[in-house]
């Protein structure tokens, strides 16, 4: 992780698509609450990625806490949005609107952190 | 200010009182005239270990237990579980309350490992948490424990200030009362400084290591639309829960009583001028090793008991078995009195904890116990620096004054004349103070005592012997010799020549006595020989007078006789 933040890598840079570590189905929770804007980017961008990166092979649940708070405790959701991978094992979190492609991407593990540096 | 403001804006010019959320921690309600204040955070910092999440705990169980106000615990540190084990030692049952719906625990985990930050976030989930929580069971008491793990686990600590500010105003519109608590930081209250956002009461938990006794202190540092107690005060964690040293009375208003206590030494009674200690009074007992100080402090908890009365007995030096043993020693059955509840001993090293911690407990079991009479054996136990034993004295005779206990304190002086550290900084807080002294003479040790001050009677100013007998303690009259009080086989000795002087004198004086006798004897007897040997001559003189006369008779008779001869006719 820290290698990425160190080497500066800049959102929508063109990256290596060949290097992709995992191949199962994934399991997505996206935990927003309300209508925000933060919320609404969040979607959009992870609906996007997810159709360039993992095309047919992911589904996505998108849970309003203003609507059932209740679930915020068990996934332990501190900070919104908040981006659960559910599967493939283990549990991956990123938090925020998920503007920033290449960080999402390391953080559920689609892509491997030293392959991605060029 | 926020209640300045509510103030203006609603047109009245009354003010109201900060409403108050008591904490059921009785001392820190005291020194805070009420409590925390009601709907609005406050900080709890101080470094580790300090018991910052005890703290907080009981403020959340008494608010249940107590005051009926449902809670809610945040813990970004410890495991739910964890937490109802370590307040279990406490003797809370945790699990209990969450069952009754009276408190919840949330656990809130963060593993930096796990979580990645892609553009913009808040912590709306945080909020979601909480106000569900608090919702769900209608909490009045809401802990944070302790927030700043938020800032070991996301980086953004922008958002997180800006968050947390956020967080600290919605807690206030939700209207409850929390406490947050914080780590200490390097020259501020907290590591990441959020006590710039949480203004309104900041108390502050340290706990000091000095000479190797640890001592627990709090310090409310501010408390905003209140006055409080600005001094650092001892507090304790034991198995009854958490206890603050309460402030007594700056003043000295106290009333006093007229009462006599007897000392339970009848002829120490009669030392002082009113045959007793006042009642409410502070006594100190002084003395060098082995001079009885404890049994003097026996006989008087014995006496007190015996006309059933409650004594606590703070033993810093014995245990409680090993003083009722001692007193069945000199004739005193103290055991019966503990078993009917008279008598409680409270026995502990003194290097157990700092004596503030000393005082916080006795002040605790004095509470608990509800004594007329106390007994510290000894205070010269407690070990630091004089200034601070002073004010614990102080404290301690202020809390036993203000409540009708009179006080019995015994303290070990050190060989010679110098008096030691905690006796000169207690005396002039004790208005009796009886000293006992050894004196060493014709190569034997006697023990006297004499009373160095009692304030308000007159009292004896002599020196006097006491002897420890199977019977307790028994008062001697002393000699006064030439060479100062005798005591021991000098006064033996002294009687014995004081019966021998009196025996001499009162034959010197039968003496005189039957010499005078003989002397008037003899006297009368001259007396009757010159009665008599007057007499003899008076008849002598008689007897001549008669013959003259006889004769002067006869001369006449004869002249006539002869004349009537003669022939001459009348």
């Amino acid at each position: 992780m820290s290698d990425m933040k160190n080497n500066g890598q800049m959102p929508g840079n063109p990256t290596d698509e060949s290097v992709e570590v995992n191949a199962g189905e994934f399991s997505l929770r996206l935990y927003v609450a309300g209508q925000t804007p933060k919320s609404l980017a969040a979607i959009a961008n992870l609906k996007k990625l997810c159709e360039t990166h993992l095309a047919d092979r992911y589904t996505i649940e998108v849970i309003d806490l203003l609507v059932t708070p209740q679930l915020a405790a068990g996934d332990q959701i501190v900070a919104l949005p908040t981006l659960v991978r559910q599967l493939p094992e283990p549990l991956k979190r990123v938090i925020g609107d998920l503007s920033n492609t290449e960080r999402v991407l390391v953080g559920l593990d689609i892509r491997s952190k030293t392959a991605s540096t060029p | 200010m926020a209640l300045k403001r509510k103030n203006t804006s609603a047109g009245t010019t009354h003010l109201t009182a900060l409403r108050k959320t008591p904490t059921g921690i009785k001392g820190l309600d005291a020194l805070t005239l009420g409590g925390l204040p009601a709907g609005r955070p406050t900080l709890l910092c101080g470094a580790a270990g300090c018991g910052k999440t005890l703290f907080a705990m009981t403020f959340l169980i008494n608010g249940v237990n107590e005051f009926g106000e449902p809670g809610v615990l945040m813990s970004f540190e410890e495991r739910a579980r964890d937490l109802e084990t370590n307040v279990a030692s406490l003797g809370y049952d945790v699990a209990d309350l969450v069952e009754r719906k009276q408190l919840v625990i949330d656990h809130v985990y963060i593993e930096r490992a796990e979580i990645e930050e892609s553009g913009e976030y808040d912590l709306e989930g945080l909020f979601v948490r909480l106000g569900h929580a608090i919702d769900s069971i209608g909490a009045k008491r809401v802990v944070l424990d302790t927030i700043e793990a938020l800032f070991s686990g996301l980086d953004d600590s922008a958002i997180l200030r800006a968050e947390l500010r956020r967080l600290f105003a919605w807690l206030k519109d939700k209207g409850v009362t929390a406490i947050i608590t914080g780590e200490r930081g390097d020259g501020q209250l907290t590591r990441y400084g959020i006590e710039e956002y949480v203004s309104d009461c900041v108390i502050l938990l340290d706990n000091r290591v000095e000479e190797q006794v640890t001592t627990r202190r709090l310090r409310v540092v501010k408390y905003r639309g209140s006055s409080h107690g600005t001094n650092e005060y001892p507090f304790l964690i034991d198995e009854h829960g958490i206890s603050v040293l309460p402030i007594t009375s700056a003043e000295l208003g106290h009333s006093v009583s007229q009462e006599a206590v007897p000392t339970g030494v009848p002829g120490l009674d009669a030392m002082l001028g009113i045959g007793g200690f006042f009642r409410g009074s502070s006594v100190l007992v002084s003395g060098l090793a082995g001079t009885g100080k404890s049994t003097f402090a026996g006989e008087f908890v014995n006496a007190a008991c015996a006309r059933g009365e409650r004594c606590l007995f703070f033993a810093f030096e014995e245990s409680p078995d090993q003083i009722v043993r001692n007193m069945q020693s000199v004739g005193m059955n103290l055991r019966q009195y503990i078993d009917n509840g008279l008598l409680d001993f409270q026995s502990a090293r003194p290097s157990l904890y700092g004596f503030e911690m000393h005082l916080a407990r006795m002040n605790r079991d004095i509470e608990q116990f509800n004594p007329q009479i106390i007994v510290v054996d000894p205070i010269s136990a407690f070990r630091g620096p004089s200034f601070e034993i002073h004010s614990t004295l102080v404290r301690l005779a202020d809390i036993c004054k203000s409540k009708g206990i009179t006080a019995l304190f015994t303290s070990l002086s050190s060989a010679g004349e110098q008096m030691t550290e905690s006796e000169r900084s207690v005396s002039s807080l004790m208005d009796t103070w009886i000293s006992l002294k050894d004196m060493e003479a014709n190569g034997e040790r006697n023990r006297v005592l004499y009373l160095l001050k009692s304030r308000g009677m007159n009292h004896s100013k002599q020196l006097r012997e006491y002897q420890l007998t199977d019977n307790g303690i028994h008062m001697v009259d002393a000699y006064i010799g030439p060479d100062g009080v005798m005591t021991g086989t000098a006064r033996i000795a002294q009687e014995a020549r004081e019966r021998e002087a009196a025996l001499s004198r009162k034959q010197a004086t039968e003496r005189r006595r039957r010499e005078l006798a003989r002397k008037r004897s003899a006297v009368e007897r001259q007396i009757a020989e010159l009665r008599a040997s007057l007499e003899t001559e008076e008849s002598e003189v008689e007897t001549l007078i008669q013959q003259e006369e006889a004769r002067e008779l006869t001369i006449g008779s004869e002249r006539s006789e002869m004349a009537t001869i003669r022939g001459v006719r009348p």
